[in-house]
């Protein structure tokens, strides 16, 4: 049954703090995300090299190295737990069976240390959504999504515990918006498009969980959000659109919540920060220790109210110490460590608050993560129905925040930057509240040859 | 009529006030390669000083490029049968198995907007259809890209293909994408490597100068 969500989570944003939320979740082997304390989550993949059948077996072999080097590091500085994601490469999607041998070599690994040595650690198993393979996409049958079913079935059957995605439904309208700033037509993609293909598949990804007694954890717009925080990183985009996407993708992984998801949310969901604000389910997030994997403005500000820490992945390559994801273990833990420890001595709030203030002035990407913005924005997501409606009002909220912001002078921008406030406020002021009035619209703009409206059943 | 007027029209990205000055330019008996150049080319080449000078972002480029082909659909015709060549043509494409382009799409509007005819063969192309199409359009360069460190290695099996057709010396060979460096690029016997789009569009531009047609 489909979960409605009208108001936060939280009475007091002082509550609102990393490693604890309101519906924490238990794993299989009662590791509980979001009870207080936060864990690290590391996520690794392999170096240079074709993923074909011929290189499978060698793949497994460095997998196995990956882990094996990943769980005695984390055994030697006793850590408390630790969740691994393993994210398929698209190779490993399309050819389940691969993805799912690569799996079980893991997991098992995973299983032998946690009776072994008493470590305990978590799977989360993230197939890549393949569905774009086929242009346009085909979002809800044929041979992509079949396979997707299978490595998440098999996955699961072989002790995956949490499952994810970055899905991908409306992205392939949402990449050219991009690229022009086109604010517009973000909202169409994100909140007609990839809203409702969400609430498709998250019925079938939780269905998936039910049967095999996985938890069904949740989504993360990176193909959108993420793609616009790298190229206004790289000087391509504006930074104040790159906000405005992040806060945006909210409504659209909140349908994954809405239709069975329980966290905790992906990592790279730099979104979910509303998510838990609004449920209270927990999520992993990164930041300075995922620099391995990308820069980005908001290194220590996504820590602020973690459940899980994560590396985002980093390649099997030697470095000075060691192979670096052993390295990544080493430095997650000693963050979680940290904060861990603040926790215990009644320091969360204070900890929290240093993360924030050190990077949230610099960027409006940070600055829209701040706590009281994240409330500010989070409920006037909740007061509106609609994915669509709450997608308008969270732009329409976050470029007035933005505003606020710059003309205080809390937030300082440069002159190409601070204009596109005006231009992307101008972009959206004539969109009507009626969805459907608005979809009219923009079948008329949107290119049809790159997605097909049946797809979303519009 | 003053090209300058032209010129500023593209770099504001107003199209319809392009299309009436080329219009103006050409009716007053203006040689189609000097509105091109003068008109059109030069405009672009100001935005993309401005884009290396952090002055614009891409979307502002994107309008302008918007515009100058607005222009240069009015001038096509007219150069194809006054003999004016392209810059240079240019083929690019995303490897096999690799469905990311956004990258791409940014080398392929900085090479249109610095006059090279641009064949984008889009997303997963197979090694051999870089090879089939660069022959067809007789491509001066070639830009294969790749943004996972399991597709890099395809960009190697490209360039192989290139290699059976005893036509590779024909072709300049660039690649990029995240996980691609120089070393990489050498490995694979590519031409050039650049680790951005406006790098990109400057390598082949010098290049396409260069050669001897």
């Amino acid at each position: 049954m489909k979960k409605v969500f009208k108001s936060l989570a939280y009475e007091s944003v002082d509550d609102f703090i990393y490693g604890s939320c309101p519906n924490p979740v238990t794993c299989k082997n009662g590791l509980v995300i979001g009870g207080g304390e936060i864990y690290p989550e590391v996520n690794f993949t392999l170096p240079p090299m074709n993923a074909t059948k011929e290189t499978l077996p060698e793949a497994i072999n460095i997998y196995r190295d990956m882990i094996e080097g990943v769980l005695k590091k984390a055994r030697e500085l006793h850590a408390p737990g630790l969740v691994i994601e393993l994210e398929t490469l698209p190779q490993y999607t399309e050819n389940p069976q691969w993805g799912i041998d690569l799996h079980k070599v893991v997991r098992d690994c995973m299983f032998e240390s946690e009776a072994k040595y008493g470590l305990k650690s978590v799977m989360r198993m993230t197939p890549n959504d393949i569905r774009e393979m086929s242009r346009p996409p085909v979002m809800r049958s044929g041979k992509y999504w079949e396979e997707m079913v299978r490595i998440f079935e098999g996955t699961a059957q072989d002790g995956a515990d949490i499952l994810s995605i970055e899905s991908t439904g409306g992205k392939e309208i949402n990449d050219e918006a991009i690229m022009n700033a086109d604010l517009r037509t973000s909202i169409f993609a994100l909140g007609c498009l990839a809203s409702r293909d969400m609430e498709w598949l998250w019925k079938q990804l939780s269905g998936i969980a039910d049967k095999y007694g996985a938890i069904s954890g949740g989504d993360s717009a990176c193909g959108f959000a993420n793609t616009a925080m790298v190229l206004a990183e790289q000087g391509y985009i504006p930074k104040i659109y790159a906000a405005v996407m992040r806060v945006i993708t909210a409504p659209r992984t909140l349908v994954a919540i809405e239709n069975g998801a329980i966290g905790p949310g992906k990592d790279c969901a730099y979104e979910n920060v509303f998510l838990k604000a609004i449920t209270g389910t927990p999520t992993s997030l990164e930041g300075k220790t995922a620099a391995c994997a990308h820069f980005s403005p908001i290194g220590n500000i996504a820590a602020a109210v973690a459940d899980l820490w994560s590396n985002e992945s980093v390649q099997q390559v030697k470095l000075l110490s060691g192979f670096a994801p052993t390295v990544s273990t080493e430095q997650l833990i000693y963050d979680c460590r940290l904060m861990n420890i603040a926790a215990k001595k009644g320091h969360a709030l204070l900890f929290r608050d240093l993360l924030v203030e050190s990077d949230c002035y610099f960027d409006p990407q940070a600055y829209v993560l701040r706590p009281d913005v994240v409330f500010e924005i989070s409920k006037a997501i909740v007061s509106e129905e609609t994915p669509f409606l709450r997608t308008l009002k969270a732009a329409r909220v976050t470029l007035a925040i933005l505003r606020r912001a710059v003309d205080s002078g809390e937030l300082v921008l440069d002159a190409r930057e601070a204009k596109w406030i005006d231009i992307l406020d101008s972009q959206i002021e004539d969109i009507p509240e009626d969805e459907e009035a608005f979809i009219a619209e923009m079948k008329e703009e949107a290119d049809e040859t790159k997605y097909s409206p049946s797809e979303y059943g519009i | 009529m003053d090209l300058n007027e032209l010129s500023l029209a593209v770099e504001q990205g107003k199209g319809k006030k392009v299309k009436e000055l080329v219009n103006q330019a050409v009716a007053e008996g203006m040689s189609v390669k000097t509105i091109l150049d003068e008109g059109l080319i030069r405009a672009m080449g100001i935005v993309g000083e401005k884009f290396r000078l952090n002055q614009v972002y891409v979307p502002e480029m994107l309008v302008a490029a918007r515009a100058m082909s607005m222009g240069l659909s009015i001038l096509e015709p007219l150069l194809t049968s006054s003999g004016v060549q392209p810059l240079g043509v240019v083929v690019i494409g995303t490897v096999k198995g690799d469905l990311h382009d956004i990258g791409k799409n940014l080398v392929a509007m900085m090479m249109k907007g610095m006059g090279a005819t641009v064949y984008d063969l889009g997303i997963d192309v197979p090694d051999r259809t870089f090879v089939e199409r660069a022959e067809e359009v007789n491509a001066d360069i070639v830009c294969i890209s790749a943004l996972l460190t399991t597709t890099m290695p395809a960009i190697g099996d490209v360039i192989k293909e290139f290699e059976k057709t005893q036509n590779r010396k024909k072709f300049y060979i660039m690649v990029g994408g995240a996980p691609v460096s120089q070393s990489f690029a050498d490995e694979v016997g590519a031409d050039a490597y650049t680790s951005n789009a406006s790098d990109a569009a400057d390598v082949a531009k010098a290049y396409l100068n260069a050669i001897v047609r």
